[in-house]
């Protein structure tokens, strides 16, 4: 079956992609991740700071353009990596040694077949 | 054998084999909900034939071959059928094949799967490996049958759709999976076992004491689930002597211990010695050791305390729960002197104990013990108490000296 692995990220998550201190840990634990998944990894994305994203919604044809996300909340989706498992225990199995595991969340939910 | 209890035998026998046989096709499809629906028929003829024509020789090829004759009659969801129709054709050869192990505890794993939500894991049980409708169900757990059936289907919905396993090689390799089924079928037992619980829920004893000991079984008899079910039957042992003639409460050190049902001790004492000599000790078994404990006055005329202070300490190394805490407290108050209780039970953490009922009750005691003011612990234990007969007897604490 194919999963998602969603990466739910802290601000001190996301702080520390560009903090001096700390980015060279924070890139080298997904550097490790994604040598983890290896092969059972089929797609992904890394995604910028919420303060980067603009909502919109369209109501009565009219455009409704927001800054910031969808909700506000602490753990923000930071990426997500595409992966084939064999069931929901082996996807968690792979869910479990994502870095943002351990500090924020990390959702798993199977892809709809289309 | 009674009218009755040959009913009740052929009601099981049906509801055994119907369990295992959802079991056995769910392995193969992981589809819960169709496999219900290829049984459905078959199930409702056994209900109703079994106790008045016996219980066929084999029950299990008993209800395939009639869902296969009625998967074929039937042309209602042709495609959904056929399919189940086949996967029935194969569970018929497999049954021919040697016996093999229970496929029960697999379909238990998987309710109590930790990605299903709590509340909805022993209802799962209660329906896949008992069979209870969805009605029952509900009612026992005071939950309209139209939400109960809402829950179930979704839980049964998110088990195909996100791929919980089925399979599990070696079931018993995941004492954590039968540490949570436990934790269910107890939670299911709490509910019914409750004194105030109202009648229809008192069914919920019986089933989860039955689910107990099927799991018990196929398991391999694994230590906690023998814990588990001597915990169970302990607490239902004290049931007849926790209520006085005019229906005051009575607490567990002042009952008259030739009041406990005896026989329910016997089988609680023989399944936690035999448990006991995997030297694997958890949860449920130190719960039944402190019940256990506390039969023993029964023999002994007097409760150990030192033994019971030590079976707490045992137990929040496995399971650190406000509960446990406060029991712990009970024990050493007994064992030393309340003073020293009483000051370690005022370090508990205030904001988790506001509505926790045993911490109030417990304060009340040693509050008494201590001489000190006690009526106010006694008014929240009191209120925070859903059970008429403890209610009444801890406001007359309130006033006594």
């Amino acid at each position: 079956m194919k999963y998602a692995i969603m990466v739910y990220e802290t601000q001190s998550d996301f702080d520390a992609r560009t903090d001096p201190q700390a980015q060279g840990d924070y890139w080298a634990s997904y550097k490790a991740y994604s040598e983890y998944l290896g092969e059972r990894v089929t797609g992904g994305a890394a995604l910028k700071g919420v303060e980067t994203a603009t909502t919109i919604r369209l109501r009565d044809g009219e455009r409704l353009v927001e800054d910031g996300p969808f909700a506000d909340t602490k753990e923000r989706l930071g990426g997500l990596f595409l992966v084939e498992a064999n069931d929901l225990d082996e996807a968690l199995e792979l869910a479990a040694k994502c870095p943002s595991a351990s500090s924020g969340s990390v959702e798993v939910r199977p892809l709809l077949e289309m | 054998m009674g009218a009755a209890s040959s009913t009740r035998a052929a009601e099981r026998a049906a509801r055994e084999a119907y369990g295992r046989l959802i079991a056995r096709l769910t392995a193969r499809t992981g589809d819960l909900a169709a496999a219900e629906d290829a049984l459905a028929d078959a199930f409702v003829s056994a209900l109703e034939r079994w106790p008045r024509d016996g219980v066929p020789a084999r029950p299990e090829a008993w209800l395939l071959r009639v869902a296969q004759r009625r998967g074929i009659d039937a042309t209602r969801r042709k495609a959904v059928r056929d399919r189940a129709t086949s996967t029935l054709t194969q569970v018929a050869e497999e049954l021919e094949e040697a016996a093999r192990p229970d496929p029960r505890l697999q379909l238990m794993l998987v309710c109590a799967h930790p990605s299903i939500a709590a509340n909805v894991r022993a209802p799962l049980m209660l329906q896949t490996v008992l069979g209870l409708d969805a009605k029952a169900i509900g009612q026992a757990f005071l939950v309209s049958p139209a939400a109960m059936g809402q829950r179930l289907s979704r839980a049964k919905t998110k088990i195909k759709d996100a791929g919980i396993p089925f399979a599990l090689e070696d079931a018993r390799a995941h004492p954590e999976r039968l540490a949570v089924a436990c934790e269910a079928i107890y939670a299911a037992f709490a509910t019914g076992s409750a004194p105030d619980a109202p009648s229809v829920r008192r069914g919920l004893v019986d089933e989860a004491l039955w689910l107990g000991r099927v799991m018990h079984e196929v398991s391999g008899r694994a230590p906690e689930t023998a814990g588990l079910l001597a915990l169970m039957l302990h607490v239902e042992a004290r049931r007849p002597a926790q209520r006085r003639a005019d229906g005051g409460f009575v607490p567990l050190d002042e009952q008259d211990p030739t009041r406990w049902d005896h026989e329910k001790l016997r089988e609680a004492e023989a399944l936690l010695w035999a448990a006991g000599q995997a030297r694997t000790p958890g949860r449920f078994q130190l719960e039944a050791a402190i019940a256990s404990a506390h039969a023993h006055r029964g023999l002994t005329g007097h409760t150990d305390w030192t033994a019971v202070v030590a079976l707490y300490e045992r137990l929040l190394t496995f399971a650190d729960t406000l509960g446990g805490r406060v029991g712990y407290l009970a024990a050493l108050a007994e064992r030393d002197d309340p003073e020293r209780a009483y000051a370690l039970l005022l370090e508990l953490p205030p904001d988790r104990v506001t509505s926790h009922q045993p911490y109030w009750a417990l304060r009340m005691h040693l509050e008494r013990a201590t001489g000190r003011p006690h009526r106010d612990s006694a008014e929240r234990a009191a209120a925070l108490c859903e059970d008429p007969a403890v209610r009444a007897y801890l406001r007359a604490r309130a006033t006594d000296a």
